[in-house]
């Protein structure tokens, strides 16, 4: 999935997450992270941010979420929401 | 064949959940009611449809429901958003399509043929996902007896009143103006064998008006309504709930029932009156609906 342009999906509203996704040509997947239970969740929800854009190929992209106590399953549509945003997308597959 | 859905359970109340609200939805189960309506039409704005579906795939992928009935609402196929509804929630598992602005059995056709396409695209045999018909029109609600019969995986037929009073040129009051349409409906629903589901009451500081509503509804014969606030539920499974006196007799005609089996006679009376065959349906109803209410399921 090439992204085209800059994605946002998600609310401010407890038990959901913000995420915006820009496109950038190299260096991987950069994620800045910001949430009330970091210490404790921190590397799971980026590790589930990874995976999920690993997940629809998307290799390069900077990431910015704010996450105010998302599931796991929260946090996958919300990136991939805002990833068939950026890519300008609605080649979903659901699987 | 493993169906996702049991066509005859109870149904007292459908819980609406906005589909783009992740705490609502993942809290969904803890208030007691008895099926889970996932909600990708009215509650969502045009603007997120697509957040919402990928909402709802993913909860539907990962939260455990328990033993609830969950149910998607998706967006009429006319809209031109209602097959890729389908095409996100059938692979991830729900039991029960709620069709919305259901007009004609045409309606309910064409909704079950591309259930069917995407279960088999999916591997997921065709059969296994379940149908509910919203009827939200003058027309919906004259077509209703062949709406309840378009399909035999229907569970239930629905009224949605918003839509209707509009169209009937009235407004939301009494609920004389809904008569006409909930009979129409109830009637299609016991001719189709299928459960008969009331309207949401959208004022929920008004708390004299919902039971006065439940009330009725439970007059009429409804297995059940709609709600959009939890503190709903309660008071609606309470409302629904058998008296004492009358749940006394149905134990008494049960065990009456049992008595003649026992002495091998088909022939049961109770007080000298012989028991007929609706008494006893009756009686297993309202045994089956006393004996199901406990708001929070056990594990």
């Amino acid at each position: 999935m090439e992204l085209r342009k800059t994605g946002v999906a998600g609310t401010m509203e407890s038990g959901d997450i913000m995420v915006t996704i820009e496109p950038r040509d190299q260096g991987g997947i950069a994620i800045a992270l910001s949430s009330s239970v970091l210490q404790q969740y921190g590397r799971q929800i980026k590790a589930v941010i990874t995976e999920t854009l690993e997940g629809l190929g998307v290799t390069d992209a900077a990431v910015t979420a704010v996450d105010k106590g998302a599931l796991d399953c929260t946090v996958r549509a919300r990136v991939s929401a805002a990833a068939y945003r950026a890519a300008e997308s609605k080649d979903y597959s659901w699987r | 064949m493993e169906k996702r859905y049991v066509k005859d359970r109870l149904r007292r109340s459908m819980m609406f959940v906005p589909g783009n609200n992740p705490g609502m939805i993942s809290d969904a189960r803890i208030y007691g009611a008895d099926s889970i309506m996932l909600d990708l039409e009215d509650s969502v704005a045009f603007t997120e449809k697509d957040t919402a579906r990928l909402l709802v795939h993913n909860a539907l992928k990962t939260i455990d429901f328990g033993k609830k009935e969950v149910v998607v609402r998706i967006n009429d196929l006319a809209s031109g958003l209602g097959v890729e509804d389908l095409e996100a929630i059938i692979p991830a598992g729900v039991h029960v399509v709620r069709l919305p602005k259901t007009d004609s059995a045409q309606d309910v056709i064409d909704c079950e043929r591309e259930i069917a396409r995407i279960e088999q695209k999916n591997g997921i045999p065709v059969g296994s996902v379940g149908m509910m018909a919203a009827i939200e029109s003058a027309n919906g609600v004259l077509n209703a007896r062949e709406i309840a019969t378009a399909s035999d995986r229907l569970i239930g037929v629905a009224l949605g009143a918003e839509d209707y009073v509009t169209d009937l040129k009235t407004t939301r009051a009494d609920g004389i103006e809904l008569l006409f349409a909930r009979c129409m409906i109830l009637n299609a629903a016991r001719a189709a064998g299928i459960a008969a589901l009331d309207t949401v009451f959208s004022n929920v500081n008004d708390d004299e008006g919902f039971l006065a509503e439940a009330t009725l509804i439970k007059k009429l014969g409804f297995d059940g309504k709609s709600v959009i606030n939890p503190r709903q539920i309660a008071p609606l499974h309470k409302c629904l709930q058998p008296s004492q006196k009358d749940l006394d007799k149905a134990y008494a005609v049960m065990d009456a029932i049992a008595e003649a089996q026992a002495r091998g006679s088909g022939v049961a009376s109770l007080k000298g009156k012989m028991i007929d065959r609706p008494v006893v349906i009756r009686a297993q109803r309202l045994i089956a609906l006393a004996e199901a209410d406990d708001p929070v399921e056990e594990e």
